[in-house]
């Protein structure tokens, strides 16, 4: 059978380059993940396209379906494709699930390094460079050593090893290749272990048994998302250091309103419904 | 190490400083990942900060018997394999005393390997120190945390949800955006304003302004 994939709510397109006039009972349309579960088809009908098959019960654009022939035993799965995927969970790292603003990890680093501008980019890029290293290196190891041989329960020692392997090893390669680089970037480089993001980031990825391109994707959007966040504080703090702010409220307080008032404004993407 | 250690401080001082003069949460302004992220209700911070106490007394004790055995160069590694390792128990165990918490909170139980306090307090003071003042500072230092943890989350349930505890004080919810992501901010800038405030109207001057680190 050809492709297959959810034109709306309640219709599947099969395109067909044979014209199979298909019948109500010719077709058995399940989830990928409970195949023993059919849907109930309500019409079948053909169109230019291909056959067009209505279901009663709606369908998740999202989901992953699989749809049989039953007249000539040929299955189709029906996913949504990888780039799509892949974007929503970029996006999703980014802006609606921001991890600084509504997980609140790498708070730590985030407001020690975000009251200059300056340093908050070169943090933030840092850490999106390493983060994606470790996201990667992390998942390697995850998916060929830790699951093959059920070693779950070393996964937080065997995480927190390669994170901090990664940093040591980016920071000679970067003393020895690149000084000037490391003079600039070599500070964040040490800091970037004590950072929960890039240590969440694998945990995650693991929780949920993501593939290797998701996983990039949530370490890329992690990263992003943080040097967002950063960027973002940065601009504020300089500015609320030259306003008049209450004296008890100086420094770090002030820092935590702020970062209040930018969590309560990406509340705003949860409608992004990604 | 050298061959004098410098005398610990008496233990009741040490308990003190990490309730208060030395507080890891408002103080020091150290571990703040936690004490946004699960302090929506008193249930959860407690549990949080129990965690972290008993990770905190277990690393320190730990170190400071291998103090002497720990090569000066690779100190920093082996303390955050240590903690790894006592995190690892720690997260087994509440997953076991508490699965309905830990549902909530169980990735930040264990994000406590890359908590700034725990190797902070294990570089500043197990490394130097004996057996015993490391363990009551370890302690101490996990007490503060743990105050700060229930302290937080007692405000935010109470202003956010009108209760204390899962016990209903009050029939309605006055500020539902305190049990928000950004009620916790808002929380620990005004805990810390007031903290300030307080050591204003003692005389003292306002702590320099500190920026979290680490």
């Amino acid at each position: 059978m050809a492709k297959a994939h959810i034109i709306n709510l309640h219709q599947v397109l099969v395109e067909t380059p044979t014209a199979t006039t298909g019948e109500l009972s010719s077709f058995r349309l399940t989830t990928t993940a409970d195949p023993d579960i059919p849907f109930t088809i309500s019409k079948v009908e053909t169109s230019e396209k291909g056959i067009v098959i209505t279901t009663v019960e709606s369908l998740a654009s999202k989901g992953h379906y699989q749809l049989k022939n039953l007249a000539s035993g040929d299955v189709a799965t029906i996913a949504p494709s990888l780039v799509g995927v892949l974007i929503a969970i970029l996006l999703s790292a980014m802006l609606v699930q921001n991890f600084v603003f509504t997980r609140y990890l790498g708070l730590c680093v985030f407001f020690g390094v975000s009251r200059k501008r300056e340093t908050a980019i070169g943090m933030g890029v840092t850490f999106t460079i390493v983060g994606v290293l470790s996201g990667f290196l992390a998942w390697v190891i995850n998916q060929f050593v830790l699951h093959p041989l059920s070693l779950h329960f070393l996964q937080i020692i065997v995480f927190i090893g390669i994170i901090a392997f990664l940093v040591q090893i980016v920071d000679v390669v970067l003393k020895k290749t690149r000084a000037a680089l490391h003079r600039k970037f070599g500070i964040y480089v040490v800091l970037i272990t004590t950072n929960c993001i890039i240590l969440a980031v694998p945990l995650l990825n693991a929780m949920e048994g993501r593939g290797m391109w998701e996983s990039l994707a949530l370490s890329l959007g992690s990263g992003l998302g943080f040097a967002l966040a950063l960027f973002l504080m940065s601009s504020a703090r300089e500015r609320a250091d030259l306003s008049p702010v209450p004296t008890v409220f100086r420094g770090l307080p002030i820092a935590f309103i702020l970062a209040g008032l930018f969590a309560l404004s990406f509340l705003g993407f949860s409608g992004l419904g990604l | 190490m050298s061959e004098h250690p410098p005398l610990p401080p008496k233990n009741r001082e040490l308990i003190w400083r990490g309730l208060f003069s030395e507080n890891p949460v408002f103080r020091l302004a150290l571990s703040l990942c936690p004490a946004v992220a699960v302090t929506s209700s008193m249930k959860n911070g407690f549990l949080m900060g129990v965690a972290v106490l008993a990770v905190q007394v277990l690393s320190s004790m730990t170190v400071a018997i291998a103090r002497n055995f720990i090569h000066d160069k690779v100190r920093i590694p082996v303390y955050t394999i240590v903690i790894a390792v006592w995190v690892s128990v720690i997260d087994m165990v509440c997953a076991a005393v508490a699965p309905e918490i830990y549902a909530q909170i169980g990735l930040y139980i264990k994000l406590i390997v890359a908590f700034a306090i725990i190797i902070s307090r294990l570089e500043v003071f197990a490394s130097k120190f004996a057996f015993l003042p490391s363990t009551i500072d370890g302690f101490g230092m996990g007490l503060g945390f743990c105050f700060a943890m229930v302290l937080i989350g007692a405000f935010r349930e109470v202003i956010g949800n009108g209760s204390i505890w899962g016990i209903e004080l009050i029939p309605i919810k006055p500020l539902l955006l305190f049990i928000l992501p950004a009620g916790g901010f808002f929380t620990i800038g005004l805990l810390m304003a007031a903290m300030n405030w307080i050591d204003v109207k003692r005389g003292g001057k306002l702590p320099t302004l500190g920026g979290g680190h680490g």
